[in-house]
Parts: C-alpha cells; sequence; structure tokens
C-alpha cells in the first residue's frame, strides 16, 4: 500500500514536472510568428513518417544509421513494459501482464535483445563522440555544456538499460529458488547470462536488488523525460511535429513579404491591395520576429552538428556555425521563457548571433540538405540579414555598392542598362 | 521581344540572358554560345533587352526583399504584357527565383535551366553532335548550389557530358554533397569573411584531383570563381560552360 502511495506520487511528480516543461517549450515555440498554414497534409505526414518514423537521412552513413535506429526502437519498444511497470507500481502487482503467456515471454524476450543492442549502440557512440574524436562533436561550441550534456544522455541511456537488464536478472533469479512473490514468468535470453552472478546471493538480498533496480528505473525514465528540457536531446519527441510542419517547397525558395508587395505595387503604380498590420517590421532582430517554425528547429536541434561540419564557411575557417545558429536560437529564446523582463534589453543579435556570422553565409543549402530532421539554419540566418539591411540599413558596404546598383541600372554591377545586348557586337 | 510583338507573333521561348550574361565578359561568351545553339536547332525565341533588369536575386539574399520585389515585379510586368509562357536562363540563379519566387507575386511561366532545354534538344535530335571531339576526354562537373540542392537538377547536365559521349569523372563530394563556389547568397559581390581559406580554392583542389581536364560549369558565378580557383591553385584544368562544350563538340 505504502509502495502504492510513493509510486504514485513519483507517477504525478514525474509527470506533473514534465508537463510544466512542455508548456514552456510551447510558449517557447509561440514567442515566434504563427506557424505555417498547414496545407498539402499528405505530403507533410509523408514527410514525417519519411524523416522522422524511417530517419531516412541518417542511413547516408549505414553503420550510424543502424545504430540510430537500433537506439530508437530501443527506446520505443522497450517502453512498452512502461505499461506494466505503471500498472504494478500501481496496484501493488508484480509482473501483471505474465498471463498473456507466450505473447509475454516473447515480449520479454525481445526487450532484453533491444536492451543489449542499445548498450552496444550506446557504447560505440560514446566512444565516436569522445575516443575517435569526430571533427563535428569537437567544434568551438561544443564545449562545457553541449558537450557534458552529450555524454550525460549516452551514460543515462547506458544506466536505464543496466538497470532494466539487472532488475530481469534479479527476477529471473528469485523465480529459479521458487520464491513465491515470483512466478515463472517471461523469457530473459540476456539477464539470463547474468543471473548465474547473483547464485551465491541471498533471498533477501536478491529482493533488494531487483526493488531498487525496479524504482530506479522507472524514477530514472521519470528523470530523463524531465532532463530532456535542459539538454539538446528533444528531438526524439519533436522531429515528429518539426517534420509535419518543415517546408516542403524547393530549398531554393524564399517567401515574399506581403506588405513589401502591396507597397512596390502601389509605387509601381499596379493595382494593390492594402495589407493591415498593427507592427510593420522586416526581418529579425531578436526571437519574436522569427517563425514558430524556425523556433521548433532549434528546439528539435539536436546539435549532431552536419550541418557544420558540410558548411563551406565552416569548413573554410570562417565564424559561421549552422548549428550555433540554431543553439544560439534556442538559448535565447529559453532566457525569455525562464527570465522573462529582465533580459529584454538583449537580442539574438548581436548578443547571441554576430554579424560575421551571418554574413559568410553563402546561402548553399548544404546544411538543410544535411539536417535529418528538415531543420534550416539557412532560414534564420536570411531572416536576421533582412533586419540588418531593411530596418538598420547597415548591411556591408560592398553589399550596399550592389544594391545602389540595381536600384539604379537594374544591374549588381555599375553598368548602363543600355548596354544589356552589348555582348553581340 | 518587342520586335515579336510588333509583328503579333510570339516566340517559342523567351531566354532571359540576366546580369552576367549581358555584361560580365565570361559568361557573355556562354550568352553567345547558347544563342548559336538556339539557332542551329531553329529555336524562336526572344530575349528583353533593355527592358531585362536584375531579377532581384543577390538584393533577396543580401537581406533587401522591398528592391527584391522591385525588380521582380518590374520584370514581371514586362513578360506578362508580352505574353511570355516559356523562359530558359543560363544563370541558376535567376532560374531558381523566377521558378520560385516569381508565382507569388503573378509571374506564371514554365522556367527552364539551360542544361535541361539543352538536354531536351539533344534528347530531340535537334542539335546534332558529330565527331566526338570530347571521346576519351574526362569531364568533371561541379554543381551549381541553386540548381542542385536548391532544386534538384542533378541528372540533366551530367546528361548532357554523357551525349558529349566524354568520361564523367566526378569530384569527391558531388551532388547534393558538392561544396559551393562560394560566390551564392550575395558573396559574389563582397569579400568573403576572414577565415583560413577561400572556398572557391577548396573547391579547384577537388577539381584538380578529380583527374579532368575540363570542369563543366552551369553558374556565371561558378564559372568565375573556379576560373579564379584554377589561377589559385596553378591549374590546368578549363572552366567551360556545358553550352560552350555543346558548341565545341558540335562545330558551330
Amino acid at each position: 500500500m505504502i509502495s502504492s502511495i510513493l509510486f504514485f506520487i513519483l507517477l504525478v511528480v514525474g509527470i506533473g514536472l514534465f508537463v510544466r516543461n512542455s508548456k514552456k517549450i510551447v510558449a517557447a515555440v509561440h514567442l515566434g510568428t504563427s506557424l505555417p498554414k498547414v496545407d498539402r497534409k499528405k505530403e507533410r505526414w509523408f514527410q514525417m513518417l519519411r524523416l522522422a518514423f524511417g530517419q531516412q537521412k541518417m542511413h547516408r552513413n549505414l553503420l550510424v544509421g543502424v545504430l540510430h535506429l537500433v537506439v530508437y526502437l530501443g527506446f520505443i519498444i522497450i517502453n512498452i513494459e512502461l505499461l506494466e511497470i505503471i500498472v504494478d507500481g500501481l496496484f501493488g502487482t508484480h509482473r501483471v501482464l505474465k498471463g498473456l503467456g507466450g505473447f509475454y515471454n516473447f515480449a520479454i524476450a525481445t526487450f532484453e535483445v533491444f536492451a543489449l543492442l542499445v548498450v552496444f549502440s550506446v557504447i560505440v557512440f560514446w566512444m565516436r563522440r569522445n575516443l575517435v574524436r569526430i571533427a563535428r562533436f569537437w567544434s568551438p561550441e561544443m564545449k562545457g555544456w553541449p558537450k557534458s550534456d552529450a555524454n550525460w544522455i549516452l551514460i543515462i541511456e547506458l544506466v536505464l538499460m543496466g538497470l532494466f537488464l539487472t532488475m530481469n536478472a534479479a527476477d529471473y533469479s528469485l523465480q529459479l529458488r521458487g520464491h513465491e512473490a515470483y512466478p515463472l514468468a517471461g523469457t530473459f535470453p540476456v539477464s539470463g547470462f547474468i543471473t548465474p552472478i547473483f547464485n551465491n546471493l541471498s533471498i533477501d538480498t536478491l529482493v533488494l536488488i531487483e526493488r531498487t533496480s525496479w524504482w530506479m528505473h522507472i524514477a530514472g525514465i521519470l528523470f530523463f523525460l524531465n532532463y530532456l528540457y535542459y539538454s539538446k536531446h528533444l528531438h526524439i519527441l519533436l522531429a515528429f511535429p518539426h517534420t509535419f510542419y518543415a517546408s516542403l517547397e524547393p530549398k531554393g525558395k524564399m517567401s515574399n513579404n506581403e506588405i513589401v508587395t502591396s507597397e512596390v505595387k502601389m509605387m509601381l503604380g499596379l493595382p494593390a491591395e492594402p495589407v493591415t498590420s498593427d507592427e510593420v517590421s522586416f526581418g529579425a532582430r531578436d526571437v519574436h520576429q522569427l517563425s514558430a517554425l524556425q523556433l521548433l528547429g532549434a528546439y528539435t536541434c539536436t546539435e549532431c552538428g552536419r550541418c557544420t561540419a558540410s558548411c563551406p564557411a565552416n569548413q573554410t575557417g570562417k565564424l559561421l556555425s549552422p548549428r550555433k545558429i540554431m543553439m544560439d536560437t534556442r538559448d535565447r529564446a529559453t532566457q525569455l521563457i525562464e527570465k522573462g523582463d529582465r533580459v529584454k534589453e538583449h537580442f539574438l543579435l548581436d548578443n547571441y548571433i554576430t554579424r560575421e556570422e551571418l554574413w559568410a553565409c553563402t546561402t548553399c543549402n548544404a546544411c538543410v540538405e544535411e539536417c535529418p530532421i528538415g531543420i534550416s539554419p539557412m532560414s534564420i540566418i536570411l531572416s536576421m540579414r533582412q533586419y540588418i539591411t531593411m530596418e538598420e540599413a547597415s548591411s556591408p558596404s560592398e553589399l550596399n555598392s550592389m544594391m545602389t546598383n540595381i536600384e539604379n541600372n537594374g544591374a549588381p554591377w555599375p553598368f548602363n542598362s543600355e548596354d544589356r545586348l552589348k555582348w553581340m557586337d | 521581344m518587342a520586335e515579336y510583338a510588333a509583328e503579333g507573333e510570339s516566340p517559342e521561348v523567351l531566354f532571359f540572358i540576366g546580369c552576367a550574361g549581358s555584361f560580365d565578359q565570361r559568361a557573355q561568351q556562354v550568352t553567345k554560345a547558347f544563342v548559336k545553339i538556339l539557332n542551329s536547332a531553329n529555336i524562336s525565341f526572344a530575349v528583353l533587352g533593355k527592358e531585362e533588369t536584375c531579377t532581384g536575386d543577390p538584393a533577396k539574399r543580401a537581406g533587401n526583399d522591398f528592391l527584391f520585389q522591385m525588380q521582380a515585379l518590374t520584370n514581371i510586368e514586362t513578360m506578362n504584357a508580352y505574353g511570355v509562357k516559356k523562359v530558359v536562363t543560363t544563370c541558376p540563379h535567376c532560374f531558381n527565383t523566377i521558378k520560385n519566387e516569381y508565382p507569388s507575386l503573378g509571374g506564371d511561366y514554365e522556367v527552364l535551366h539551360h542544361t535541361q532545354f539543352l538536354k531536351q534538344l539533344l534528347e530531340e535530335n535537334r542539335i546534332h553532335i558529330e565527331g566526338g571531339s570530347f571521346k576519351g576526354k574526362k569531364i568533371t562537373y561541379h554543381d551549381p548550389c541553386y540548381l542542385g540542392r536548391a532544386n534538384g537538377v542533378y541528372e540533366a547536365p551530367r546528361e548532357i557530358i554523357k551525349k558529349l559521349e566524354a568520361e564523367i569523372v566526378e569530384m569527391k563530394r558531388c551532388k547534393k554533397n558538392a561544396l559551393c563556389c562560394g560566390a551564392g547568397g550575395a558573396q559574389m559581390f563582397k569579400e568573403s569573411e576572414a577565415g583560413k581559406k577561400e572556398i572557391n580554392h577548396e573547391r579547384s583542389e577537388e577539381v584538380n584531383a578529380s583527374g579532368a581536364s575540363v570542369v563543366a560549369a552551369a553558374c556565371p558565378f561558378c564559372n568565375v570563381m573556379l576560373n579564379d580557383g584554377a589561377a589559385a591553385t596553378d591549374s590546368s584544368v578549363e572552366v567551360k560552360d556545358l553550352a560552350q562544350l555543346i558548341v565545341e563538340a558540335a562545330d558551330l
């Protein structure tokens, strides 16, 4: 009875905190302008199926693709076990679903195999990050918290799997010894190998190990659920909405501002519908002027750094790193949500992202092409350039000359439009 | 275009030359080559001439949507007044802009990049390549970002190289993974930011490593960047637009 109450409290606190954190993320995303209109629904569902469920872009590197798939499937499949854990916890039962018989045995065996595969994958991931020292994990923005965060995630996953297997091993050991509270249930193809280690332990010790692992496992899962908000790992949830809302247009397309269209049409004497808006501003100085999709992207980004590794500016030693653009955007949004008015004098531009970074972009779309879950760091760069040029008129002087030429001669160079056919001479 | 209109006729296609094609010396050669091909294939085509203005691409990528839309709406007014249906351009930036960013401003056309158009002409036997002057030669192809990743056109240019009977050798980074030449997003018009290396030098090193004697380009900006990169890396690899290669092969 007491354990049921304790479990109930643990569950309510864990889920309650998660709801609170989720609300913060929703609020952060809504700092931006509205999400795109949901058109072409079929294509959107298909995009989500392809990129988020199918992880299509992860399989470009077969080893990483397969290992990532294993961890992802493990995450989903092993968590089916949560159903049983919650029922057991709330009602004081033990392995309540064992009545399913053969299917139950099959399910437990599957969970165990996946747990082992996850352990293997996570160890390989840790080695890639820390021993193989793949360049994208060692960029300047991957110091401090982002670096330790990535390792913590791997460690937590490893511990959770370890607890799950230890719990099963102790349980199985108790079943073999005929403990009345542990009737035969489940097949243990992996933890069965741990069981012999427990042979010399007393029944009481075994029960203690089993109970401790069980409690720590569920507590660990609830901890991880709430750790997500503070980590880069939200992609396990947000990849789905992000790939649904992500652009379906050709990557080269930039949208046209309707207010500008209306103004330009009036200037050119064309029929125009005046667009009225309370607040007319162009481009983005801060997260408020980015779109909700761009902010959702910032929270979805898992800092893998494929964008940065493929960025021509970054490769040639420029300051720009598309991953840092996403990290800065998220940090700024979180700062506003957590600290509110106290940071109003800060802005995404200059306080987080410098102009040098923004002007180094060649808009080549390599970062967008690379992102496994369809995030576009480039779109944020272009939004911020628009602010610099249209609101501050402080773009680099060479670009100002280029634009003056277009304005005066209809070409980015100082040539006369009368000479457009001179090549024929 | 005005001449066609005066006679009450409409050409098969409008060739949108673009600023580089009009004014940049190297790009002018591409313009001439493409016109030679169009003439030899008996395509009725028109150009806007003095009525053409910049598509607005560099202004938009530099952050000036206002200037972009001024240019765009001006071009759209002109093209719509002439009843233009089909546009071909030798510049992937013009191609991307007219194809993707003009429709919502009232400019709906069938837009082709010249490599797509040329591929069609070759397939329909409207241009004939004889003699195979490129037979056995190694040619590599540099994917322009605004044609490749931006619009998913990877095969048309490669089909043309195959028709030249040349051997295509791919660079380490090609198609979706192709490395930018460094000129997009209005970089063409400014010095690059401080760094360890120029992007076009990095790309030219890949061109040189491919073992090709010619690098085929399909964008006036890439063309300039690769030429500069070849000079900077003391390379003898020739940089030529696909239209120029066809003119050479077909001896036009």
